[in-house]
Formats: C-alpha cells, sequence, structure tokens
C-alpha cells in the first residue's frame, strides 16, 4: 500500500515537469562510495536570477523590476542567492554549496535544443558526440570495476545515453510477476539488440526499485495556486529522497541524473522562476537530508543549457542568451569563493551587447568534478569523456 | 515489389496506425493506389464535427480569470464570495474538454479507413507543437488542429506555415501576444510619464515591461522553416520579431466579439523597414511578417530541413539520402505542394524495404493495438495514465520541438516494461472468445515472423497470445 501512494507522489512529481535518472553500479568493489549527482535545468534558467550580482552597479537598471536586490540572501557583498533557494542558503554558509556565475558551454547559437545537445554530449560542438558525457564517464569507470547503469524516467536523456549499458526505471509498472509473459518476451528478443537487452534491464531494476521507495506520501488534490506550487516542492522533496534512497542502497547507484524542466522564462519571469528553484532547492534538500551520513561522499552539480538576456524583455521576461549560473554543492567541498571570473555587466563587458559573458567552460567544471570526486585522471578526460577538450583545463580544489 | 501481401502489411503499417481486421484483404489488390486514394486537396479528417472554437474557449478561459478576480475583491470587501469557484471551474474546463478532444481524436485514429491521412495528419501536428503545459494552451491545442493543421496538411507548404503561424493558440504558446514594438505608438504611450500630482503614488508595476519577445520569431527560423543551420543570425531573429509585432490575440479593448480572435494591432506594430536574411522588407502592417513568411516557406533550406523529418518520421531514424534528395525535389518543383511530397513518398522505392525499422511511439502502440482488437478507446480515462506512464503525456510534449522520432527516446527499459504491464491487462480485456492466431495473421500479415506465429500458437490462453502478440518485434516497430 505504502508503494502505490508512494507511486501516485512521484507521478505527481512527473506532471510538475521532473524526471530523473540514475546510473546503478553494484559488484564495484567498496573502495569508493563517492557520489554524485547531476541536475539538469531545462529551457535557459537565468543565472541572474539563481546568483543575483547584487555588487554589480549596471544589475538593477538593465533588470529592472526583474532585479532580485532587497529580498536576495547574501552571499557576500557581490553576490546573493534567490530567495527561493533557502536550502542551498544554508549549504553555502557551511562552506557547503560554491557558485560558477558566468559559465557556459562552448555553444553559441542560444537554440534550446542544439545547446542540450551540446551540455549533455560534451562535445566542442553541435553533433559532435552521439552519447552523453556522463555515460562515456560511466565506461571509464566501468573499466575499473563492474557498474550497472538506471536511468529514472520515462525517456532516457541524452546525457545518459551511449555505449555504457543504463536500466531505467519509473514508477508505475505494476507487472505481474505470476505471468509466463515476461519470460516468453525474453525468448522472442533473444536476437533482438534494441528491445532484448531494454527488458532485461528493465525487469531486473523493478526489483531493486520497491526497497528505494520508503515512505508513504499521500497527495491530496490541491485547492488552490498555493497549494499547487506547495504540492509541487513536496513532490520534487520526495523525489529528491527516493533519489537518495536508490544511492544509499547497498549497490546502488553512485552516479545520478535528474532533469527539471520549465526554466523558459520568456514572459513573467518573477513567479515563473520562484517556482522553478523552489522545486530545485526541494529536490536538493530530499537528496541532502536523505543521504545523511553518505553526504559528506556525495557532490551535486547545478548546469543549464545557456543563460538569459541581461536585459529585461518587453513582456516581463528575458530572452535567449549565453553565460548563466551552474551550483556545485556537497559535504566534503573545499571552501572557495565563485568559481571563475566576473566579467561585469557593463555595456562593454556583454557579449555582443546583449548577454553576461561567458569567463568559464562549463566541462571545466564537469572535468573538475569528475577528477576530484570521481577520481578519474586527466587524460581520459580530455578525449573519452570530452573529446579533443586537452585545452580546457579542469576546475581544481573542488573537493 | 511483387510481393502484394508484403505491400500491403507495409502500406498499413508503416504508411498508416496499424491494419484492423478484414483490412489487410480490402487493401491487398493495390496497396499503392489505396495510399494514393488518401490524399485530397480538403485536407485530412476531422475528429469531432462541431468543435469548440479556439475562439470559444479562450473566451471562457478569460471569463473564469475575471471571476476569480471578483470573487478575491468580494471576500477582500468582507462579501460572501458566489458558490461557483472559478478556479475549479477552470481545471474542470482543462481537464474534460482537452481529454474530450484528445479522446475523439484517438477514436478517429483508431477507427479511420485512411490510415495514411491520419498519420500525416499528426507529422504537422506534431511539426507545428502547441503544448497544454502552458495554462494558457491548455485548452486549445485540440481545436489548434482542427483550425490551422488538419485542412491544409496536402496544400501549400506556405498556406499551412501561415495558418499555423498567426494562429491564435500559437501567438499565445509562444508568446507573441503580448510582443510590442519597442518604438511602437503604443509602446511610446505606456512608457509616457506620469500624469502630474499621482506621479509619486501611482507607482507603475515593476515588472510590467513593454516590448519585444523574439521566442516566436526564432522557433519559426529554428524549427518550423529553415532549422537551425539554415543560414540565420541572432539579428535575423530580431528583425523577423520586430516585423511581426501587432500580431496578437483580440481581448477586452476591441470588444467582446474578437477576444480569442486573432487581431493585428498596428498601434504595436514597429515603424520602419526590416531585413531578415538578406532580403528587405518595406514599412508595412501584417503584411510585413506575411511577406517573411512566405520567403521563409519558399526556401531550399526548408525544403531540405522538412523533408528530412518526413523521411525520419516514416521510414528510419537513419533514412536514406536518395529518400531526402527525392522528396525535396518534389517540394521544390512544387512550390512546396504537400499532397506531391506524400504522393512521392509513397512511390520511393527506399519506403519499401522490408524489415519494419521504425519503433513506434507510445501513442502509436496504443492506436495500433486498438485497431489490431478491432476497438476504440473509450474514454480520456483509458489513455490518459498509459500515455503519461509511458512518457506522452496526452497534448504535452515537453518543449516547441515537439515529440521526439527516435527509438533511443522511446525504447528505454521501463518503457518496454510499462508497455508490457499494459499490453497484459490490454489483452485480458480485448481477447473475449477471439483467437490471437487470427489476430496476429490479420494485424499482421506477411510480416509476422514465424517465432511469434509459434509462440502465439503455443499460448496458455487467449490473454497471452494476443500480450505476445502485441508485444512482438515486428508489432513495436513498423
Amino acid at each position: 500500500m505504502n508503494a502505490l501512494t508512494r507511486r501516485q507522489a512521484l507521478t505527481s512529481a512527473a506532471a510538475f515537469g521532473l524526471s530523473l535518472n540514475l546510473l546503478a553500479r553494484t559488484a564495484y568493489a567498496a573502495t569508493s562510495s563517492r557520489k554524485l549527482v547531476f541536475i539538469n535545468c531545462r529551457g535557459a534558467m537565468d543565472g541572474l536570477s539563481v546568483s543575483p550580482p547584487i555588487g554589480d552597479a549596471d544589475y538593477s537598471a538593465l533588470r529592472g523590476g526583474l532585479a532580485i536586490t532587497d529580498n536576495a540572501l547574501k552571499l557576500d557583498s557581490h553576490f546573493g542567492l534567490h530567495p527561493a533557494l533557502a536550502s542551498v542558503y544554508t549549504l553555502a554558509q557551511a562552506g557547503q554549496a560554491r557558485i560558477a556565475p558566468a559559465i557556459a558551454t562552448p555553444d553559441r547559437a542560444r537554440s534550446h535544443f542544439e545547446a542540450q545537445d551540446v551540455l549533455e554530449s560534451g562535445a566542442g560542438g553541435v553533433y559532435g558526440a552521439t552519447s552523453g558525457w556522463l555515460n562515456r564517464a560511466v565506461g571509464a569507470l566501468q573499466s575499473q570495476g563492474k557498474f550497472n547503469a538506471l536511468s529514472i524516467g520515462a525517456t532516457a536523456p541524452l546525457v545518459l545515453r551511449g555505449p555504457a549499458a543504463v536500466s531505467s526505471w519509473s514508477p508505475g509498472a505494476l507487472v505481474n510477476p505470476q505471468a509466463r509473459l515476461p519470460s516468453l518476451l525474453m525468448d522472442l528478443y533473444r536476437d533482438d539488440p534494441l528491445l532484448g537487452p531494454a527488458l532485461a534491464r528493465g525487469l531486473e531494476t523493478e526489483t531493486m526499485a520497491q526497497d528505494a521507495m520508503r515512505e508513504d506520501m499521500t497527495a491530496a488534490p490541491p485547492a488552490d495556486l498555493k497549494a499547487y506550487a506547495k504540492q509541487g516542492q513536496d513532490a520534487a522533496r520526495k523525489l529528491g529522497d527516493t533519489v537518495a534512497g536508490f544511492m544509499k542502497e547497498s549497490g546502488g547507484p553512485q552516479i545520478a541524473a535528474i532533469s527539471l524542466d520549465g526554466f523558459d522564462t520568456h514572459a513573467n519571469q518573477l513567479g515563473l522562476i520562484a517556482a522553478r528553484l523552489g522545486n530545485l532547492d526541494a529536490v536538493i534538500d530530499g537528496i541532502q537530508k536523505g543521504l545523511g551520513s553518505e553526504w559528506p561522499n556525495t557532490v551535486v552539480l547545478v548546469a543549464t543549457e545557456f543563460g538569459r538576456t541581461a536585459r529585461a524583455n518587453g513582456t516581463g521576461g528575458t530572452d535567449h542568451g549565453t553565460a548563466s549560473t551552474a551550483l556545485i554543492l556537497g559535504g566534503s567541498l573545499k571552501r572557495g569563493g565563485i568559481i571563475g571570473d566576473w566579467p561585469s555587466l557593463k555595456g562593454s563587458a556583454l557579449f555582443e551587447n546583449r548577454d553576461l559573458a561567458p569567463t568559464l567552460d562549463m566541462r571545466a567544471l564537469f572535468k573538475g568534478v569528475l577528477a576530484d570526486q570521481m577520481g578519474l585522471d586527466r587524460k581520459v578526460l580530455d578525449t573519452a569523456v570530452f573529446p579533443d577538450s586537452a585545452s580546457v583545463a579542469p576546475v581544481s580544489s573542488l573537493v | 515489389m511483387a510481393d502484394r501481401d508484403l505491400e500491403a502489411a507495409i502500406a498499413l503499417t508503416r504508411f498508416g496506425l496499424g491494419a484492423r481486421p478484414g483490412e489487410l484483404a480490402r487493401v491487398r489488390s493495390n496497396p499503392k493506389a489505396w495510399l494514393l486514394d488518401q490524399i485530397r486537396k480538403e485536407g485530412a479528417d476531422q475528429p469531432q464535427a462541431n468543435p469548440a472554437t479556439t475562439q470559444q474557449r479562450i473566451a471562457e478561459f478569460r471569463d473564469y480569470g475575471e471571476a476569480k478576480k471578483q470573487a478575491k475583491y468580494a471576500k477582500a470587501n468582507g462579501e460572501t464570495p458566489a458558490e461557483y469557484d472559478p478556479v475549479k471551474m477552470a481545471q474542470k474546463q482543462i481537464r474534460e474538454e482537452t481529454g474530450g478532444d484528445f479522446a475523439a481524436r484517438a477514436q478517429l485514429g483508431a477507427t479511420t479507413d485512411a490510415g495514411f491521412r491520419e498519420r500525416w495528419t499528426l507529422f504537422w501536428a506534431n511539426h507545428f507543437t502547441i503544448s497544454a503545459t502552458k495554462l494558457a494552451t491548455a485548452t486549445v491545442v485540440g481545436p489548434f488542429e482542427q483550425e490551422a493543421i488538419r485542412p491544409h496538411v496536402f496544400g501549400p507548404f506556405a498556406t499551412l506555415l501561415g495558418a499555423a503561424e498567426t494562429h491564435p493558440a500559437m501567438l499565445l504558446y509562444l508568446d507573441q501576444a503580448q510582443s510590442i514594438g519597442p518604438d511602437s505608438p503604443a509602446a511610446n504611450f505606456l512608457r509616457r510619464p506620469p500624469a502630474m500630482g499621482v506621479g509619486q503614488i501611482d507607482v507603475p508595476k515593476r515588472t510590467r515591461g513593454v516590448g519585444l519577445n523574439e521566442n516566436l520569431a526564432r522557433e519559426i527560423l529554428e524549427l518550423h522553416t529553415v532549422g537551425v543551420d539554415g543560414g540565420y543570425s541572432q539579428a535575423d531573429v530580431t528583425e523577423f520579431a520586430r516585423a511581426m509585432t501587432g500580431l496578437s490575440v483580440g481581448g477586452l479593448r476591441e470588444g467582446p466579439a474578437t477576444i480569442g480572435a486573432p487581431v493585428f494591432r498596428p498601434q504595436a506594430h514597429e515603424p520602419g523597414p526590416r531585413t531578415v536574411m538578406g532580403t528587405r522588407y518595406p514599412s508595412g502592417g501584417k503584411e510585413q511578417a506575411g511577406a517573411i513568411l512566405a520567403d521563409l516557406a519558399a526556401k531550399p533550406q526548408t525544403a531540405r530541413f522538412i523533408c528530412g523529418k518526413i523521411a525520419r518520421h516514416f521510414i528510419a531514424d537513419d533514412p536514406p539520402q536518395g529518400l531526402i534528395e527525392r522528396l525535396t525535389q518534389a517540394w521544390m518543383s512544387t512550390n512546396g505542394d504537400l499532397g506531391t511530397v506524400a504522393a512521392t513518398l509513397i512511390s520511393a522505392p527506399e519506403a519499401w524495404d522490408r524489415r519494419p525499422a521504425k519503433f513506434k511511439t507510445p501513442y502509436e502502440f496504443l492506436i495500433s493495438s486498438w485497431r489490431a482488437a478491432g476497438g476504440s478507446p473509450k474514454d480520456i480515462a483509458v489513455l490518459a495514465p498509459t500515455l503519461t506512464a509511458l512518457g506522452q503525456k496526452p497534448f504535452s510534449p515537453p518543449s516547441p520541438k515537439g515529440w521526439s522520432d527516435d527509438a533511443m527516446s522511446w525504447a528505454a527499459p521501463d518503457a518496454i516494461v510499462k508497455r508490457m504491464a499494459w499490453a497484459q491487462k490490454f489483452a485480458d480485456r480485448a481477447t473475449a472468445d477471439r483467437d490471437p492466431n487470427i489476430l496476429a495473421a490479420e494485424a499482421l500479415g506477411a510480416q509476422l515472423q514465424p517465432a511469434t506465429a509459434t509462440m502465439i500458437a503455443r499460448a496458455e490462453s487467449r490473454p497471452e497470445g494476443l500480450a505476445i502478440l502485441l508485444m512482438s518485434p515486428e508489432f513495436q516497430r513498423r
């Protein structure tokens, strides 16, 4: 019964644009319990709202009513965090969260789909790779020991697609275990390169999933918009908690990837982004609290495909831009200020006179995390995980 | 191509939505002619004979918004609000009306004798995606399809493009309705200094901006016409967005009769000539955007981009270049006559490879299952939970790019387990006293593989036999 209501909760999470994917590892020797969660905020998340540059003299004038100033959660005299990111702020004050406020992929086309492909493939440009960097990182880790890959969510995201095998799971499959059908189909799919491996992994994970869903949560229909938002955040927190549940299981996943949708704020940005960042904060809070004693072994990485225009547009929103903010969180982060330089918002410093200019290549941050947290060496990162990227040095001293 | 049985099976499954019992036998005498006969100038079939219009739906939705404001006002003044709860009413409207529209479309798909015509239509509806994920367009996805897409799917592409981009649903979905020319009379009026004496108190809403929104302009270029590699720049996007200012959806200011209707507001249109992709367009009103759309429709990049998508949708995730070439030539030599492009696809030898290369989307899988069983989905309650669990929530593609069209997106391990669980339940209900061996022969014909036929014949029950058919590698593909 608990499992059922839990499923309902997760189904409602899906309705709020949340989906998640996990990479499970099984029999890897206990040399490391290091964990990594990648959160992809799709739709071009506005970095200037995530980490408002409250010390930049041009910020308020460019953003007008969209500027987050008085109510920003102050990190120092230069930067703050959006008021919806209360849990992230608590972690930042403990030295367990840092911002990279002017980061971008190598792509400059301002197309969501092209930029998401570049962000997830880890390539130097569009169509540079047909598999994802996280999948190739798993491949490299598999060469050191056995890894199983698991994606949760109805569709598989590019970041996890590739030669390293991945499983997937999402709530609600409810297979009748008494039926003969699964084994008959396994037989029928023997020579099918697509359906055979997919069904085998699907069945395997269905069993494992039961244990990860630990708590009961009964979701009542929301009474009004506020309750609706609250329910979204509760579902987001449960989602984070379930990810943590998977990762804490013996033989559970060490790497997880989650997608949050809905950051494309062309209009009415103030309300929209507060709701979306509230969900992001709740997911992170769920992961952190759910992991408990495993939190010091964990890094959470939050990124988006590109940022938004420095100026507000004509409809209370912002259009497609270039640099944005990435977040890195973890129980064992090294202390430090912002990651990368701040280019400022002066007219002459804006990229193409419209966007925050990038000062840091997204791959440098990803490489730094994979090196420090997962122990991958520079050569593998420069060639296999991020092809032809020797000139992009990893950010050092993160963990 | 001597094998008529194989041709009939391909015509019904790859080009159509799957075979209903008896259909293979009817189509067998001339499968290609059966397909070609489905192309007709008047366009696609309509799921609902007397559908609600987009204008009615938008007006209705605004009424709820007004009622909500009044209820709030009444409450603030200590009055008892009316029994009627506008928020609940709006939620009910979304659920029932959108659900009804979707069920009607699924019923048409499950029962039509012109399966290719419906598949061709679904391709274009997905090309010009409107999603119910946005509140403002939650109730108009179905009406948009009926008004802007279905009548035009076999006519000139320029007509379809014009109908889709200027339709109120599209103007709302991609934020065009609120875009105002920064130097237009409307913008200057809204920016005027406050009147003497009230300026200090009457602080304008800080977030209420006045100006351009380039969302629709960008997506037209990137997704609907020339494609992301079509050779346009950021400056072209902005110029195109300026040209489209003024295109909006009627509100109270135009009077009650035009609420929800497409309108052009000359006072919101950015004055001056525009240059888009090297072509200069003189000053004007809505004909400025119209001229740019017409030029985009005629570009060879548009032909190539969309013909590539057609080949990918119907034939293979990685389609033969020769087929794309053939379709592009047909498009260019007829100024984008979509009926000719459809006929070219049907006649192309590359389209008739014996192996089914495409993995069905969840919607295609469900509709073809109902067709195989000779049935039709009763209502939205039997469709929505399954499609949502399989990743294809009704009328709710996650972005303007629409639903994915490749096996990698839909054949994740969990999705296969979910399809299997659904097939089990469906087969329990659908089989009754029918012979699954016959259902399999009628659904797949010459595409039915010996291994599947043997396993169905040895099934321990009728439902198990039907479930094996629905989950067989050849039924999962088309």
